[in-house]
């Protein structure tokens, strides 16, 4: 058995939360900066340049990438050698957040009540907690930051198993459709196929976790990410609706188990500022 | 680049052209989902808006706090489409410009050509950069919303693109 003490956690999510909101995620600093070179039209051009030097403001004078610093996603897996100690889990993660936004002026912005009330909490707490229990004995901690123009473009969708892969093709390419110019393309596209109905919705956030420049393991898959990727750029979206060649960064896809009868799709659309980092404490 | 100052006359907003870049000086307010709710709310009973609309321009954005000796911290613009359901009675009570970012609905671009008033589009994500042509930030109502409160900006060279103009063309349907 393998004693870890939740401060640990708490310290680490504080400092990933501070980190992640001004550094942009290094594979989508150079994925931006490439696709820069092929934006052609003076708009795209524009903005492109803009959302570089925005890179640079950030981190240099350490101010958020952008306002809207996200709603705090943890997912942690823990090794069942572990012994978590030093207190309650969960708090020390909402703590962790707390601190983290709240000790760098970061954006508290998430509400108690989704419907009556929406009254602030002010330390940007709840965060969305995924536990899993794994083997070993470490903690491993995901997080991520995620902004909600693009949360709100999401979507889910039932499919069954004759509409193949070009049902998933289709309702991809509708729903980033759909998210337009609105939720700051250029964007990083996470898909969950698979699962159930929550589950497909889980895989999606998921797959945003992965960098931007690593494939799906699986050859069928990575093939997939690539066609969605071509069919997505060829919508002509552009940075920031502007029309161009970069419409999405990236197509991520995490796939998994499902019953006879289904095959859940979930598309988890997410901006340029692709905020997300590791921990492993062992 | 098109350097503007606000207000603007009848004139320079029907000047303007979709798609193209300005520099924005002057005052403006930020207000987006619960502030706009409760102005709302508001005129809805007849009350006085803490604000005098006429000629104002709204910045939709919920900036991140300001450190010691900023004006303001990160404040790039939110999604307009979400403030659709309220634009078109500010826009009628004299409102004349918006900054945000995205699509609008007919009712709004119908509003913006009825008041002859100018919808402009700023770069989502830019927030740091943006943070640089905000000057000074003052509280106005609405102070428990945070984020979300109604304050007053002083902004200079505050870059952005027309995105909808007084004719009701959009950038987003340009070619």
């Amino acid at each position: 058995m393998k004693e870890i003490d939740v401060r640990k956690i708490e310290d680490a999510i504080a400092s990933m939360c501070s980190e992640i909101a001004v550094v942009y995620n290094r594979p989508i600093r150079r994925a931006l900066e490439k696709a820069k070179e092929t934006e052609t039209g003076e708009r795209a051009s524009a903005v492109m340049e803009m959302l570089i030097e925005n890179a640079e403001i950030a981190e240099k004078e350490n101010i958020p990438i952008c306002q809207d610093t996200g709603m705090a996603i943890v997912f942690l897996k823990i090794g069942q050698e572990v012994h978590l100690c030093g207190g309650s889990l969960n708090e020390a993660v909402n703590r962790g957040v707390e601190r983290g936004y709240g000790e760098n002026y970061l954006r508290a912005s998430v509400v108690a009540d989704p419907l009556y009330e929406r009254k602030n909490t002010k330390t940007n707490t709840p965060a969305v907690i995924y536990t899993e229990i794994t083997d070993g004995e470490e903690v491993e901690i995901e997080i991520m930051a995620k902004g909600f123009g693009s949360e709100n473009k999401s979507a889910v969708k039932m499919l069954t198993p004759a509409d193949g892969e070009k049902g998933v093709i289709d309702f991809v390419v509708e729903t980033v459709k759909n998210a337009g110019p609105n939720a700051c393309p250029p964007f990083v596209i996470g898909v969950g196929i698979g699962g159930t109905f929550d589950y497909c919705a889980v895989l999606s956030k998921k797959a945003l976790l992965r960098n931007v420049d690593e494939h799906n393991p699986d050859e069928k898959f990575a093939n997939l990410e690539k066609v969605l990727l071509n069919e997505i750029n060829a919508l002509n979206i552009g940075p920031m609706g502007f029309h161009g060649k970069t419409t999405a960064l990236a197509v991520q896809i995490e796939q998994a188990p499902t019953h006879i009868a289904g095959m859940p799709v979930a598309v988890n659309v997410c901006c340029h500022v692709c905020r997300h980092a590791k921990a492993v404490i062992r | 680049m098109k350097k503007l100052r606000l207000p603007l006359s009848e004139e320079e907003r029907m000047s303007l052209k979709a798609g193209e870049p300005v520099l924005l000086s002057g005052e403006i307010y930020t207000a987006r989902d619960a502030a706009h709710k409760k102005l709302h709310e508001l005129i809805a009973q007849g009350k006085e808006l803490p604000v005098n609309l006429e000629g104002a321009t709204i910045y939709y954005v919920g900036p991140t706090p300001a450190k010691e000796g900023q004006a303001i911290g990160s404040a790039g613009p939110t999604t307009s489409g979400r403030m659709d359901p309220y634009a078109p009675e500010l826009l009628d009570l004299g409102l004349k410009g918006m900054i945000g970012k995205g699509r609008r609905n007919q009712a709004v671009k119908d509003a913006i050509i009825r008041n002859k008033a100018v919808y402009f589009v700023a770069v989502g994500g830019a927030g740091a950069l943006l943070s640089h042509s905000i000057k000074k930030r003052e509280m106005v109502a609405f102070e428990e919303l945070l984020a979300e409160a109604l304050t007053k900006l002083t902004v200079e060279d505050f870059p952005c693109f027309v995105g909808i103009d007084c004719t009701g063309t959009d950038i987003y349907d340009l070619d």
